[in-house]
């Protein structure tokens, strides 16, 4: 991929980013009743006041100044203040941001270990019973929702052993949310290596491997994997949805501070500020991901086309 | 067609859901909102198999009555992705130039929302509640439906069949219902079952997460979101309501597995 193609591509994301900015801007003036009302949270206040809230809200202005100013300041990072605590909406993403970093890394840990495991001991031998087992459990990874088995997890290794605590942030407590987060991305990724490595194991150079008398394990460990590896890893930028999806899960369950549980209490507690700034900042994070793996995948393997 | 062992569990489990959400309160053994049908929160017996809730109501009859919440509510959902994204697919991809173009990217932007995180948002708008749920989860669907739809619609146009019908001068309406519409069927049937199990988890999921299902409505989400604070002292709460969510879900998905190995013909190289 040359310099061209990844300016291209990178210019290809401002339209995306406007569209999907447009999106949250639209929802969150979809929203039923007097934004001034929701920020003042039942409070009696003057009319002086409420013109003076009105004011800073932005609110007393046409759409289109209000757009127009929403997309300056989303390019900014301004997000605007909280409704509830009155923070800068950036500031808060900004102190929740490493907890879900640590478990977005935890469960993608124990997703890939899982997922690569399952999916290359069913597909070096596929349509046999192992095959169907090691498929059949990663359906089920993919079937299991995230918070029973957090949950059931908190009841058995924390509660009834003892062997991890349920709540705080060390890494300790770490262990649990990873493994609930981690179980359904091995259950997506072992389908996804499986077909991968099925695949590639039909290819010359395997034959070729397994015709100079090379072990079966350093066929599969050297060559078959290490090229089965490559689309996996093109979707790694899909895993992101997921892992942001399941961080809202299992922050939820497991009492942990984060994005997810962020933007959960912001849509329960009405404060829309938060939820536009959580949305939008997400997405565009999935966004830039997604171009930064398709950029490093036209790097590093360059059959793929710009 | 089944077939395989698994696509045969999964199908008397979907079945036995389907006569349970039918026939629930008829053979529920308790009313599933009556309260103190026994002692709060007391363990599995006899006379109540699943234990009960802290309110004292018997949860093997809740789970029962569960039964018409999750799936019914995954299927309207799957039905709402289903007619929307497929006409939205459909009308672009045959309309063809600047609609479709701007369409297409409309569809992509919109694709970039993490699916939960963009049910979560039109949940923020509509409110909470378990139609709301549902109706989020179901709009959220439609953009992925309507990509795969447009696809597929694209190629079949460009088919000689398609080209043949237009040159007889078959009208477009025609030409959509008679023509395309049953080449798109078997793939829409795959994206449906493929999508079916997602959606009953992610209803559940939004109900879990207070967003969807409110009290005491007996969706399993929302049950083990009530039986959340008294896990410790009685896991059975949380035990059998995931159990069900978790049987029900992996009987869509062996069942969508195999049709789609069936009906798919790009998957037949696979399984």
């Amino acid at each position: 991929m040359n310099a061209r193609a990844v300016l291209g591509r990178l210019i290809g994301v401002v339209p995306t980013l406007i569209i999907t900015w447009t999106v949250v801007f639209g929802a969150m003036r979809l929203v039923p009743g007097d934004p001034v009302l929701l920020m003042l949270q039942g409070t009696p206040v003057s009319d002086a006041a409420m013109a003076a809230a009105r004011a800073k809200l932005g609110v007393d202005q046409p759409l289109v100044v209000q757009y127009v100013e929403f997309l300056a300041g989303a390019v900014q990072g301004d997000f605007g203040d909280s409704f509830r605590s009155r923070l800068p909406v950036t500031q808060l993403i900004a102190g929740e941001f490493p907890y879900t970093l640590h478990l977005a890394l935890g469960g993608l840990l124990v997703g890939v270990v899982l997922g690569v495991s399952l999916g290359v001991i069913a597909g070096v031998r596929p349509d046999g019973w192992i095959d169907t087992l090691c498929m059949t459990l990663a359906l089920g990874g993919l079937s299991l929702p995230s918070f029973w088995i957090a949950m059931l997890l908190i009841q058995v290794f924390a509660t009834m052993l003892g062997w991890v605590p349920v709540l705080g942030t060390g890494l300790n407590a770490l262990i649990l949310p990873s493994i609930s987060l981690g179980l359904f991305i091995a259950g997506g990724l072992a389908r996804l290596i499986r077909n991968s490595i099925i695949e590639v194991m039909g290819q010359d150079y395997i034959r070729t491997a397994r015709a100079k008398g090379l072990p079966e394990f350093l066929v599969i460990g050297k060559h078959a994997m290490r090229n089965a590896m490559i689309p996996p890893l093109t979707l790694l930028g899909i895993q992101f949805a997921t892992l942001i999806g399941g961080a809202v899960v299992t922050e939820t369950v497991f009492a942990r501070p984060g994005i997810g549980r962020l933007l959960v209490l912001a849509v329960l507690e009405k404060d829309f500020p938060v939820v536009q700034g959580v949305v939008a900042l997400t997405t565009a994070a999935y966004v830039l991901i997604n171009v930064a793996v398709d950029i490093a995948t036209g790097i590093i393997d360059p059959r793929v086309e710009a | 067609m089944l077939g395989t062992p698994g696509a045969v569990a999964g199908g008397v489990v979907i079945l036995a859901v389907l006569v349970l959400a039918v026939l629930a309160p008829f053979v529920a053994p308790y009313d599933w909102n009556a309260t103190s049908q026994c002692r709060r929160l007391a363990p599995m017996s006899a006379a109540h198999w699943f234990g009960c809730d802290l309110f004292g109501r018997d949860l093997l009859s809740r789970v029962m009555v569960g039964a018409r919440y999750s799936l019914g509510l995954g299927i309207s959902t799957v039905v709402i992705s289903l007619v929307f994204g497929a006409t939205l697919g459909v009308v672009i991809a045959y309309s063809g130039g600047q609609v479709d173009r701007l369409g297409v990217r409309v569809i992509d932007a919109l694709l970039c929302f993490p699916p939960i995180i963009l049910a979560i948002l039109i949940v923020a708008v509509l409110g909470v509640g378990l139609w709301n749920a549902a109706l989020a989860v179901g709009i959220s669907g439609i953009p992925r439906f309507a990509r795969i739809t447009r696809a597929v619609t694209l190629s079949l146009t460009a088919r000689e069949f398609v080209e043949a019908a237009r040159a007889i001068g078959a009208s477009s309406r025609r030409v959509v219902l008679r023509h395309l519409l049953p080449n798109l069927a078997p793939i829409l049937i795959v994206l449906t079952t493929l999508d079916l199990g997602s959606a009953v988890l992610f209803t559940a999921t939004l109900s879990f997460l207070g967003l969807g299902a409110q009290p005491p409505t007996p969706e399993w989400g929302a049950m083990l979101n009530a039986g959340r604070e008294y896990v410790r002292y009685a896991p059975w709460t949380m035990v059998f309501p995931g159990l069900a969510l978790f049987l029900t879900v992996m009987a869509v998905n062996l069942v969508g597995d195999r049709l789609s190995a069936v009906l798919d013909p790009r998957q037949r190289s696979r399984r």
